[in-house]
């Protein structure tokens, strides 16, 4: 095993040559040693007795035969009790006790046990001596903050075993056995509440996968009316720099119905993680009555900080995403940005000197993209419950332009695609994602006719805007001009929406749906408004309406109030239904028809 | 002992290339030349091999030159006695004073823990209406400026490193014309700010390789001072220069270029240089303003392009306005929301009709009738330009508020205006009793 030992014969960026005596395997760990420090890193490439290390570290002052330890392990993270609450940096480093020890500043060569090793846990056994299990089955559980966290056979437990022994209630350390398992040679292993798992390889211990199929409510009015995400599915949000892609993130982490969330902050500014350090202890989960932090995990590999540190990011962060959903949980993994994770990939496989592809990727990079959103998925158990890995990544092309390597590979494999656009943003259209141009493949929460029909008419509108530009206001029929004021409704009133407003950032599926019922009924309506100064008077006052309703608690008074003011500046002016919209209401089903329907 | 060596075994570009032992990556080294000395750094080992750029450029160098490597990284000089003075790139005097070797610390130095970062809450007020009501700057942040040559982009720094409250300024420099040296010293002068200010200057006519140090130092610096409780402001101009000189080096280097010839870790170098704001808890604070000058007026160009990734928004400089689009504050919802209950509102208000203002004015090149809306948008959009987006114009936030307000009011009804109707009620302003 980690009998090997080398010397640094060469220094290129991150990357260091050695040349190796013993045996050496891909993607094992090693440690340089220089002066007083052992720098961390992975074997990249090795080439008969010469070895490509990409060092975790600024490998400053490193020198040639500076000396080398190779571990024989591979890139791992260390799972258990613990996990939640915490915030680590790319190889797992508890960045408050780093800090603790190191001041302001990180300190290179310092590394921290991940989890806590003298906190005692609340076991409660659920297996017996004498049961059969196999990887993943249940043990034992214990409480963490707002779950039941399962302790479980390691993944790595290949075999069938005999439980020979578990440990009665009680408290333990990750570090104490809670359980002896018998493997089928006869021999005794013992197992505690921790073990580690290669970030690289995906968990699979579990009986069978399944299609995406339930919406994962973000709470975010378009996303979830028209271009849903499922959970277990994938998406996509490309868009140019200050578009909005970390806000519209961040506002996700805090609101999405999912049971936990791990935020990747990859190679991203540092202060954008401080927001959400800072702030989700204070933040309250109205699912839960508990702050949000108890149910995130935050994995922090900004810009500054080592680039071959950034790779390994975005995998430990999905590893803890696989760990929760063998408990049975919904766990979103929010990756920002995965264009920053593309780069390091090719900032090595520069230093390798292998043949680049379009814009210098690697020629794997689609694939490494690939497997990586392969990794979420909703899943059945072996003890037939159900969890789920919801992958959301930003991409941030070069220059604002998808067509480039890393939007197209990721378009390839997601399942939708948030796409922001820099008019949408720079006219302040929040969340600025372009609602022609995206799509999803998942079916949402809405019905699915009635926000056709809203598409329909942000089409048709489109299409007047366009011609309006050519032929002018006064070229354009009054007809038209009410369809481009309709169209203008939805995407103001409901398309946009405030993520710093305490009430309109976020938007629950029941009041999701009855909004728009209420501009399904304006949008499908006959206008008595026989000039286009009419029109426009009557929308704006109509939008004013509707903006003020966005911004009131839902179902108060004068959210109410707002209403119903709304429905009788409708009446005032309808003149009738569209006739393919009335077909649509005769189909809906009694929950999508609310109450105040049958008045109009 | 360090050993010094006098085979140069190749150049190209500005790098050498010597056979030497014991040299470890990053350290730094002197190369004697009949033109004088040159300090250079390690950047490739292999074997014995050993490559190393030069500041002060290749031209000149020959094979039998002397090379002493120094068995430490690229070090500065810091103490107060910084304060007033200017410098080169690599540190050296500029100006008729001393050389500074007291107290050497080095530069490039690990970044922050983003677990010891605070959220930045204080504005920095520029008395500038596109800065403080529509993008306010932040203690802390890093923001730059993308112009043009020609525009006044250093006019501006200098009015702002004026106006805003901080201990110290400093200047780094990178390719930076003479006269433009000048106006800044010369400014900090008059306004008696430069016994608080320390220049690193790298001008135009100096070995473009050497303003590759001028941000690590810089910012060295001001780390430093930070961390002693000072509130110190880092004007970086022109960091087009320096990626310029990072895209030299990559060529020299035989690096794969990713895009239009500049390295694939482009990004992470700049990344690393302006990522050093930072606000220390319960110490000072280090806020960078640079420029970034668009090559071709072409904000995809990999330089804007990747800064705009990094830092915490812009401010696009154009015809000697700030323009409302594309300009952006990303930290100004940290301190718009301790204002005025407005200010939020009517900024995302006012953007918006300015918006609609420019699609008036296109559709009247276009030749098309005007209707009274589009009437009404060309008075504002009028107004909006004098009273907010001239560069002239210096008032304080508050008073540019009420501004905003009046310009509404002269120019639509309230409804026209889409604001809230509680701020409407609060803060549309009451009719002239003569009207
Ligand atoms: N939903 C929103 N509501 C209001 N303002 C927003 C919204 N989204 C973005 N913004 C504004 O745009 C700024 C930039 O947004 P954000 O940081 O999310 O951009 P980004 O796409 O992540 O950019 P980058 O690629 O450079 O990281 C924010 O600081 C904020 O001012
Ligand atoms: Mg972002």
């Amino acid at each position: 095993m980690a009998d090997a030992k080398g010397k640094v014969i060469g220094v290129n960026g991150n990357m260091v040559t050695v040349s190796f005596e013993g045996n050496v395997s891909m993607n094992e760990v090693a440690y340089v040693v220089t002066g007083d420090k052992r720098l961390k890193s992975e074997v990249i490439r090795i080439r008969g007795s010469n070895a490509e290390l990409q060092v975790f570290e600024m490998t400053r002052g490193i020198g040639v035969a500076d000396q080398v330890e190779f571990t024989g392990e591979l890139l791992a993270v260390r799972l258990g009790p613990g996990l939640l609450r915490q915030i680590y940096d790319g190889l797992q480093n508890p960045l408050p006790e780093l800090a603790e020890k190191c001041g302001f500043f990180l300190e290179r060569g310092v590394y921290i046990h991940p989890l806590s090793r003298t906190r005692r846990w609340d076991f409660t056994p659920t297996a017996k001596a004498g049961d059969t299990v196999e990887a993943a089955d249940q043990l034992g559980t214990v409480p963490e903050g707002i779950f039941k966290h399962r302790i479980m056979v390691p993944f790595n437990f290949t075999d069938s075993y005999r439980v020979k022994s578990v440990a009665p209630p009680g408290a333990y350390t990750i570090e104490e056995t809670v359980a002896e398992l018998e493997d089928s040679r006869g021999r005794v292993i013992p197992v505690t509440m921790s073990f580690e798992w290669p970030v690289k390889r995906p968990i699979t211990a579990y009986a069978r996968r399944l299609k995406p199929e339930k919406p994962m409510v973000t709470k975010v009015r378009i996303i979830d009316t028209f271009i849903p995400v499922a959970l277990g599915g994938t998406y996509c949000i490309p868009g140019p720099f200050g578009a909005g892609k970390t806000v519209l993130q961040q506002v996700t982490s805090r609101n999405a119905e999912v049971d936990i969330v791990i935020i990747a902050a990859c190679g991203e500014r540092a202060g954008e993680v401080v927001d959400t350090l800072k702030e989700f202890p204070e933040l309250i989960d109205p699912r839960t009555g508990k702050s949000l932090m108890e149910r995130t995990v935050i994995i922090c590999n900004t810009s500054s900080m080592p680039v071959a540190a950034r790779e390994a990011s975005v995998y430990t962060a999905v590893t803890i995403a696989e760990y929760y959903r063998q408990m049975g949980l919904n766990v979103l993994l929010l990756a920002d940005s995965t264009s920053r994770w593309a780069q390091a990939m090719r900032e090595m496989s520069g230093r390798l000197e292998e043949i680049p592809g379009e814009e210098a990727f690697p020629a794997y990079l689609e694939s490494v993209i690939a497997s990586f959103y392969e990794r979420a998925g909703m899943v059945q158990l072996k003890d037939g419950g159900f969890g789920s890995v919801t992958i959301g990544g930003t991409v941030s092309p070069a220059g604002g332009n998808f067509e480039e390597p890393v939007t197209q590979a990721t378009l390839k494999v997601v399942g939708a695609f948030h796409g922001l656009s820099r008019e949408r943003s720079d006219a302040r259209k929040y969340p600025a994602i372009h609602p022609l141009d995206s799509w999803s493949k998942y079916r949402g929460s809405a019905n699915r006719m009635m926000t056709e029909y809203g598409r329909d008419i942000l089409f048709r509108g489109n299409d007047v805007a366009q011609m309006m530009k050519v032929v002018g206001e006064e070229g354009t029929s009054t007809e038209d001009y009410i369809l481009y004021m309709k169209s203008e409704l939805l995407d103001s009133a409901y398309l946009q929406q405030d993520s710093f407003d305490p009430v309109d950032s976020s938007v629950s599926i029941e009041r999701q749906r009855h909004v728009y019922r209420t501009i399904f009924d304006i949008l499908s309506s006959k206008l008595d408004l026989p000039t286009k100064e009419e029109a426009r008077q009557y929308f704006n006052s109509l939008r004013q309406n509707l903006l003020d309703a966005n911004t009131a608690e839902w179902n108060s008074d004068e959210f109410r109030r707002l209403e119903s003011e709304i429905r009788s500046q409708l009446q005032a002016k309808k003149i009738g239904v569209e006739q393919d919209a009335a077909e649509i209401v005769k189909h809906l089903t009694e929950q999508e028809r609310p109450s105040h329907a049958q008045s109009v | 002992m360090r050993k010094v060596y006098s085979k140069i075994e190749s150049i190209s570009g500005n790098v050498i290339t010597v056979s030497a032992e014991g040299i470890r990556y990053g350290e730094l080294a002197e190369v004697s030349s009949r033109h004088g000395k040159s300090l250079a750094e390690v950047i490739r080992l292999r074997n014995n091999q050993v490559s190393l750029q030069v500041y002060a450029g290749s031209r000149g160098i020959s094979t039998g030159d002397e090379v002493r490597f120094l068995g430490h990284p690229m070090r500065v000089s810091f103490s107060d006695n910084l304060l007033g003075r200017v410098f080169d790139g690599s540190g050296r005097p500029r100006d008729k004073g001393a050389s500074l070797m007291e107290n050497l610390i080095e530069i490039g130095g690990p970044s922050v823990n983003p677990a010891r970062r605070i959220i930045p809450r204080k504005m920095v007020r520029t008395g500038i209406p596109m800065i403080d009501f529509f993008n306010s700057l932040v203690e802390s942040q890093k923001l730059p400026i993308f112009s043009i040559s020609g525009e006044p982009y250093n006019e501006l720094l200098a009015r702002i490193a004026m106006q805003a409250e901080v201990d110290i300024i400093i200047l780094g420099g990178m390719g930076l014309k003479y006269d433009d040296y000048l106006f800044f010293r010369d400014t900090l002068e008059e306004g008696g700010a430069m016994s608080r200010a320390i220049f690193f200057v790298h001008t135009a006519s100096d070995p473009i390789v050497e303003c590759l140090l001028v941000p690590d130092v810089s910012l060295a610096v001001a780390e430093r001072f930070a961390l002693k409780g000072k509130r110190v402001l880092v004007l970086l101009t022109d960091m087009t220069n320096f990626s310029d000189a990072l895209k030299e080096i990559a060529i020299t280097m035989e690096q794969v270029p990713s895009n239009r010839g500049y390295p694939g870790d482009l990004y992470t170098q700049l990344a690393s240089r302006y990522e050093k704001a930072v606000d220390f808890e319960g110490a000072g604070s280090i806020t960078i303003l640079g420029v970034t000058t668009m090559p071709g007026d072409d904000v995809t160009h990999p330089i804007p392009d990747n800064t705009g990734y990094i830092t915490e928004g812009q401010y696009y400089l154009r015809n000697g306005r700030i323009e409302p689009f594309g300009s952006l504050s990303r930290l100004k919802q940290m301190v718009n929301k301790d204002t005025r209950p407005d200010h939020r509102a009517l900024m995302d208000g006012m953007i918006k009709l300015y918006a609609a203002y420019k699609e008036a004015v296109e559709k009247k090149s276009m030749g098309f009738r005007m209707s009274d809306w589009d009437c009404k948008l060309l008075k504002y959009g009028d107004l909006f330009e004098r009273e907010m987006m001239d560069l002239s114009v210096n008032k304080p936030l508050e008073q540019a508020l009420d501004d905003g307000w009046k310009i509404l009011a002269e120019c639509f009804t309230k409804e026209e205006t889409n604001m809230r109707s509680d701020l409407i009620r609060r803060y549309w302003p009451a009719r002239e009793a003569a009207e």
